[in-house]
């Protein structure tokens, strides 16, 4: 009894030091971006990620895998099924006993309902249903979901959110948390809030996951980057989603 | 197969100017860049993009390596007939794609 108390103020406390003071604080990376790079997410039809969503739209009516199954047959219009789903993301998964992402939630249904091969991590096909998937959701407020069973994995990630890494000995809040609105190199430091993965980063010439920015992160610090599904990515992930609730879902962003 | 998309109004007034915007899937690799092996990526540009307003050219481009990847072409042409505008991009290894889009002229 008393231990579920603890844990249960250990959880409020890990809330209240994630929430910053004043929500209005908190800005997503698209108000750090240029005038010129802000209109290309304004308007889908000059948006490049749409490219990748209108491919998600197609793959979610095609049949695949030897189940011979389509998203569409289970789920059906995506418009209704799928709004709301990205926001919630990372959510605790029963059968690997672990929290999984969108696309390793999406990956479980191709391998399970469809039969079909897993698709592997930042491949065009999982980014497409991704993008696809959480387009739907766009507007909505991140709602990380109140499961008992995801705030160890969220401590965790917050404490890696803190720790000092790499050769340059950095943490992820001393930039994002501490050096937000400031300037590296020529770039702006944002306040890292994952509001719009999968996201078209115009550095990359394609769309990308919240995993391959954390990595490219990681490895900007000179550390060495935890690999795609590794669970401390994760981990970060679900912490991230926490800092940022309530901040409006813009997927597909277009980020520098 | 590239993915392509085409944003312009179904129906225009005779004599109205109409917006086209296209976008198309593709990586533009310039050929100067070396790979995750150290090897030079073969070039693989969109070299030209042309409009057809029934048979009609009525806006063409070339496109060279300084343009970035997934391509966005804007113009404007003016609705004449109602008919087809056939979009074609070409460019190196034989690419090729051709879409239409059907314009109704009142």
């Amino acid at each position: 009894m008393r231990r579920s108390w603890l844990a249960a103020l250990c959880v409020a406390v890990s809330v209240c030091a994630a929430a910053p003071a004043t929500p209005d604080a908190r800005r997503s990376g698209f108000d750090f971006m240029t005038p010129e790079t802000q209109a290309i997410q304004r308007d889908d039809a000059q948006n490049p990620a749409m490219l990748w969503v209108q491919e998600g739209a197609a793959a979610w009516e095609r049949k695949a895998g030897s189940a011979g199954r389509s998203c569409i047959e289970c789920h059906g219009d995506a418009a209704k099924s799928m709004k709301g789903v990205a926001a919630r993301y990372p959510a605790f998964d029963a059968a690997t006993r672990r929290p999984i992402t969108l696309g390793q939630r999406i990956n479980a249904c191709v391998v399970d309902r469809q039969g079909g091969a897993a698709l592997a991590p930042e491949s065009q096909e999982l980014l497409a249903l991704e993008s696809f998937v959480a387009m739907q959701s766009r507007g909505l407020p991140i709602a990380p979901p109140d499961d008992a069973r995801l705030a160890p994995f969220r401590d965790r990630g917050e404490k890696l959110y803190r720790q000092r890494i790499g050769q340059l000995d950095l943490s992820c809040a001393q930039c994002h948390d501490e050096r937000a609105g400031g300037k590296l190199a020529g770039a702006t430091i944002p306040q890292a809030h994952p509001t719009g993965y999968p996201i078209y980063r115009l550095e990359w010439q394609g769309l990308g996951s919240l995993q391959r920015r954390l990595r490219g992160c990681i490895a900007g610090v000179r550390a060495e980057p935890f690999s795609y599904g590794a669970i401390e990515l994760t981990e970060l992930e679900l912490y991230l989603a926490r800092r940022a609730a309530g901040m409006k879902i813009e997927t597909p962003a277009v980020r520098p | 197969m590239a993915r392509a998309l085409i944003t312009m109004p179904k129906t225009a007034k005779r004599g109205e100017i109409v917006e086209i915007r296209t976008l198309i899937a593709h990586p533009m690799e310039t050929g100067y860049r070396a790979g995750d092996d150290g090897q030079i990526v073969p070039r693989n540009l969109i070299r030209r993009f042309s409009c057809r307003y029934e048979g009609e050219l009525v806006f063409s481009a070339d496109l060279f390596p300084a343009v970035a990847a997934n391509p966005y072409l804007t113009f404007c042409t003016l609705a004449t007939t109602s008919g087809t505008l056939q979009f074609t991009w070409e460019g190196d290894r034989g690419f090729s794609q051709t879409e239409n889009v059907v314009l109704t002229v009142t």
